[in-house]
């Protein structure tokens, strides 16, 4: 039971160095070995989606990984989002349309959308809730996270523009 | 005058923290050489607990420690009660027995803690779990409501003669002389079952006793620090300013983590102080289905009497109600049953009684609706059947039966879950029937639409219902205001918070009064070494008691502000005013003082604080109701019914609200939605199912079913505004009412839907397959 493996990753641009047993799951090292207690957990069995990360920019569920998985590889959580002065777009609009309110699950929310507003750049409602239907939220009904998710879109969109990416 | 800012659509003053995963939750505490705490939970529901082998778990390298209930000594003890049955009500019946720390003698429901142990980790906690061997003689456990009363049944408490936790009756008029005026009575069977609040957050606590200074912090996620606080000083016999209890960001909480007290939390303070070491204790996601109290289940039989014209005569229900294997909650789950029954309607003769009963199930206690709905069920239900007995449209029979404005305050003569009489202080209820009616096109839907889509094969139906909700009941709350010296604004209060906005809604109430920003308020809540005072966040009841609390110490510090710079100024105070963060003289544009100034000037360095004064601008004050304020709503919704798998698809879905004054009518928006969404669970996709040896049989997501994004509907809402008379802001509770009438609503609707079937929907939760088998069922008796 004692067999360690040392791992190294790169979360949130940082490069970390540690020494795990196989079996320490990738939400925990995140939370506990790192300190980096945005990712929360709420099921540990791939359900709730609160842990939800990125993994070399696809979202994953750090409750269903084992850290010695994430071994070279890149990890975003909430964290590296943004901050509170400076918040990420979907961030903002989150907070524009009251799409938390426990805000417990909403880090899982988040990191689950960022890939998703990669791909689709003014999703209707129906494709909104289908790509939300992964992550549960207890407090908020939905229904002013589908309206965030919408506002994000629509800022990002513009912002692409302005950028001369459009 | 400044901007108004209460009442106003205010952007969270708390989210910037949440969503950027900084806000402190109670698992995010860490603390230097904290050890990690896991449960020997007991597999059984019932069985005589004959010895526990610790042994090997003590063994084990990284455990520090292993208790059992003998090890406790003389801390074992049951829990308290928290409430009595209310002494207002004549003759009840109740045996009090509260939950135990860790078992001692016998196990009374799946999950109950046995043993504890603590280890440098979690890890290691759970690995040494599994060492631990608890010799259990199962006994046969009470499960089934109505057989847990025969008198051959096995008993959770042997020391009583039943499993009988109480009985209440309570009546209004009489019954059987409305029975007998009655054109038409109409008497039904109804049953709800039980369901859980599942918070995403588990519950968790730290305790931290640090020897040297002889202090203790428990970071709890509790919606009630400082009742807390109170107990634990007592149980460990430290003096109340040796407990610090804070109740930080707590991810959700719907009522369940208001049960005092958890064995949990009993435990890890005495461990913490036994070891000299922070201990920490996360619940998961299981233990949570066992170990974290449930929803109620309850069976009622009830019956209406009606004139030929569909006038309400009166109302007979007995029910019983599942309490589980202990009730420290005392009777306010049954009793918010048996009042909210009579909802939005003039009922003359009422009569009521309920059995309270034990079964060998985790413990039953308030969640998100607290037993309000199971009255709702039932009287919805019967209305409907009464108007198809008399050929009566739905609505149309409870448009005939609503209280009328000038019905109010209207005193239904029974006693309600806060020990006062159930008074509905004041209520405008035609309008939110008619404004849904209205809003969902219920008329045209009937008359066109339905027609025309029941034509072409498509199982729609529609469904309306009312309902009320008990709100803001005391005992108080208080709030501290202080203008600090560099002008900004420290609010603190008792109640924690759970994701209701209070960071804002607090911060609106004050800035109003005090012409500061919005964000110049800063709170602090639930933390009992900032403001010692309360009871807690449930019973819908922050927002009116700890915001009037607020409202009455902003007035008091806007006293003391004017007091202070008329004295300044050498002006009378109605010559000055609040706005931008200064005080300012009206009309001389260059006459104006920062608060932050006059803060400063009201905390001299020299000079004395003149007698029957007192420094700094700050006030504290209290708030509290002689009685609860009534809330009331009106949702319909228009379902399909897929004929093939019995899905049902809510095609849309109309709120009518009535909480009085709105502070902000986003994050009231946001309390509906929620409501709602946990409303569409109860009644839909949550249950859980229990077999006949009390083994809970789908504890976990993938079979306890929450409603996802593509369950719950857009909702459309509007709101009628009747201000309460109890409270100087008017404000009504909001946090329940959206969960509270919807699985009427669904059983009105899918009924409707399935009309050509003759189905008849006594239940709730249902789930597609139970609406295939009660289709089935009618088609075979027909």
């Amino acid at each position: 039971m004692t067999k360690t493996h040392a791992i190294s990753v790169v979360v949130n641009g940082e490069t970390h160095e540690r020494v795990v047993e196989p079996r320490l799951l990738l939400s925990d090292f995140l939370r506990h070995g790192l300190g980096l207690t945005g990712t929360h957990v709420g099921c540990e069995h791939g359900v709730c989606g609160a842990c939800t990360v990125l993994l070399e920019g696809a979202a994953v569920r750090s409750c269903l990984m084992f850290a010695v998985q994430a071994n070279g590889k890149r990890l975003t959580t909430v964290e590296g989002l943004g901050t509170p002065e400076a918040l990420h777009p979907l961030q903002e609009a989150f907070r524009e349309a009251h799409a938390l309110q426990c805000g417990f699950c909403t880090p899982g929310f988040l990191m689950s959308l960022v890939p998703f507003l990669e791909e689709h750049d003014d999703p209707d409602e129906a494709t909104i809730r289908e790509a939300l239907s992964g992550t549960l939220c207890r407090c908020t009904g939905y229904q002013n996270i589908v309206e965030a998710v919408r506002l994000a879109a629509k800022a990002m969109r513009t912002a692409r523009l302005e950028g001369g990416q459009g | 005058m400044s901007t108004r800012v209460f009442g106003q659509p205010v952007r969270r003053r708390e989210d910037p923290r949440l969503l950027t995963g900084r806000a402190l939750f109670v698992d995010d505490v860490d603390l230097p050489g904290m050890l990690h705490v896991a449960f020997v939970r007991s597999p059984m529901a019932h069985g005589r607990l004959l010895s526990v082998d610790t042994e090997a778990a003590r063994q084990r390298e990284g455990v520090v420690a292993v208790y059992t209930a003998e090890d406790l000594g003389e801390y074992w003890r049951p829990g308290p009660l928290l409430l009595p049955p209310p002494p207002t009500i004549d003759d009840v019946v109740f045996h009090e027995r509260t939950q135990v720390p860790l078992v001692k003698d016998k196990v009374r429901h799946c999950g109950e803690p046995i043993a504890v142990v603590v280890a440098e980790s979690r890890y290691i906690a759970e690995d040494a779990v599994e060492d631990i061997f608890a010799d259990i003689e199962p006994l046969d456990a009470v499960v089934d409501l109505e057989a847990a009363l025969t008198v051959d049944a096995p008993r959770v408490h042997d020391d009583l003669e039943s499993n009988l936790q109480a009985h209440v009756v309570q009546h209004k008029g009489d019954y059987a002389t409305a029975q007998s005026a009655a054109h038409a009575v109409i008497r039904h069977r109804f049953t709800y079952d039980h369901g859980t609040a599942a918070a995403m957050e588990n519950r968790g606590i730290v305790a931290h006793w640090d020897h040297r200074a002889e202090q203790l912090t428990v970071w709890d996620t509790t919606q009630a620090p400082i009742p807390i606080r109170g107990g634990l000083a007592a149980m460990l016999d430290l003096s109340e300013s040796q407990v610090r209890v804070i109740a930080p960001f707590i991810g959700g909480g719907f009522g369940p983590k208001i049960m005092m007290f958890y064995p949990e939390e009993v435990l890890l303070p005495w461990i913490s102080m036994r070891l000299r070491r922070p201990i920490k204790w996360i619940e998961d996601r299981e233990e949570n289905f066992f170990a974290t109290t449930h929803e109620r289940s309850q069976i009622h039989h009830a019956e209406i009497a009606v004139d030929a014209d569909g006038k309400i005569l009166g109302v007979k229900d007995t029910f019983l109600h599942d309490a589980g294997a202990y009730a420290p909650y005392g009777l306010t789950v049954p009793i918010n049953s048996q009042c909210t029954l009579l909802g939005c309607y003039d009922v003359p003769a009422y009569a009521s009684e309920f059995r309270s009963v034990f079964t060998n199930k985790t413990i039953v206690t308030p969640y998100r609706g607290a037993g309000r709905q199971h009255g709702v069920f039932v009287m919805e239900r019967l209305l409907d059947f009464a108007a198809e007995e008399l050929g009566l449209d739905r609505v149309e029979i409870r448009r005939r039966n609503l209280l009328q404005p000038e019905d109010f305050p209207h005193n239904h003569q029974i006693i309600y879950q806060d020990f006062a009489p159930l008074t509905y202080d004041s209520g405008n209820y035609p309008p939110a029937l008619e404004r849904a009616v209205e809003m969902i096109d219920y008329e045209r839907f009937v008359a066109e639409e339905q027609p025309r889509l029941r034509a072409e094969g498509r199982l729609v139906g529609i469904g309306v219902v009312t309902y009320v909700e008990g709100t803001g009941i005391g005992p108080y709350e208080g709030m501290r205001v202080t203008v600090e010296s560099n002008g900004k604004v420290n609010v603190a209060t008792g109640v924690g918070t759970q994701g209701q906005g209070h960071f804002t809604v607090f911060a609106q109430v004050v800035a109003e009064q005090l012409g500061v920003e919005v964000d110049d308020v800063r709170l602090t809540t639930g933390d009992t070494s900032e403001f010692g005072w309360g009871a807690g966040t449930f019973a819908s009841r922050g927002a009116v008691v700890a915001g009037n609390a607020c409202h009455a110490a902003a007035l008091e510090v806007r006293k003391k502000i004017l007091k202070h710079a008329a004295d300044h100024f050498e002006v009378a105070e109605e010559d000055l005013e609040l706005r931008e963060g200064k005080v300012l003289v009206k009309g001389v544009p260059d006459r104006a003082i920062p608060l932050g100034t006059l803060a400063q000037m009201a905390n001299p360095m020299r000079g004395a604080v003149r007698p029957g004064t007192e420094p700094g601008l700050e006030a504290t004050s209290y708030f509290g109701p002689e009685s609860g304020t009534t809330a009331n709503g009106v949702h319909a919704m228009i379902v399909e019914v897929d004929p093939e798998t019995f899905d049902v698809e809510i095609l849309r879905y109309v709120v009518v609200h009535d909480c009085g004054t709105v502070i902000n009518p986003l994050i009231l928006d946001g309390q509906i939605h929620g409501g709602v969404a946990q409303g569409i669970g109860n009644a839909f996709y949550e249950h859980l199912v229990y077999d006949d040896q009390g083994q809970l049989l789908n504890a976990q997501f993938m079979d306890y079913l929450l409603p996802t994004a593509t369950d719950v509907p857009h909702l459309e809402g509007d709101h009628v505004v009747t201000p309460s008379p109890l409270n100087p802001l008017g404000i009504k509770g909001a946090g329940e009412a959206g969960a509270i009438p919807v699985g009427p609503l669904f059983a009105q609707a899918v009924e409707d839907a399935l009309r050509d079937d003759g189905v008849r929907i006594l239940e709730i939760p249902l789930s597609p397959n139970r609406l295939f088998e009660l289709v089935m069922h009618a088609r075979d008796a027909r």
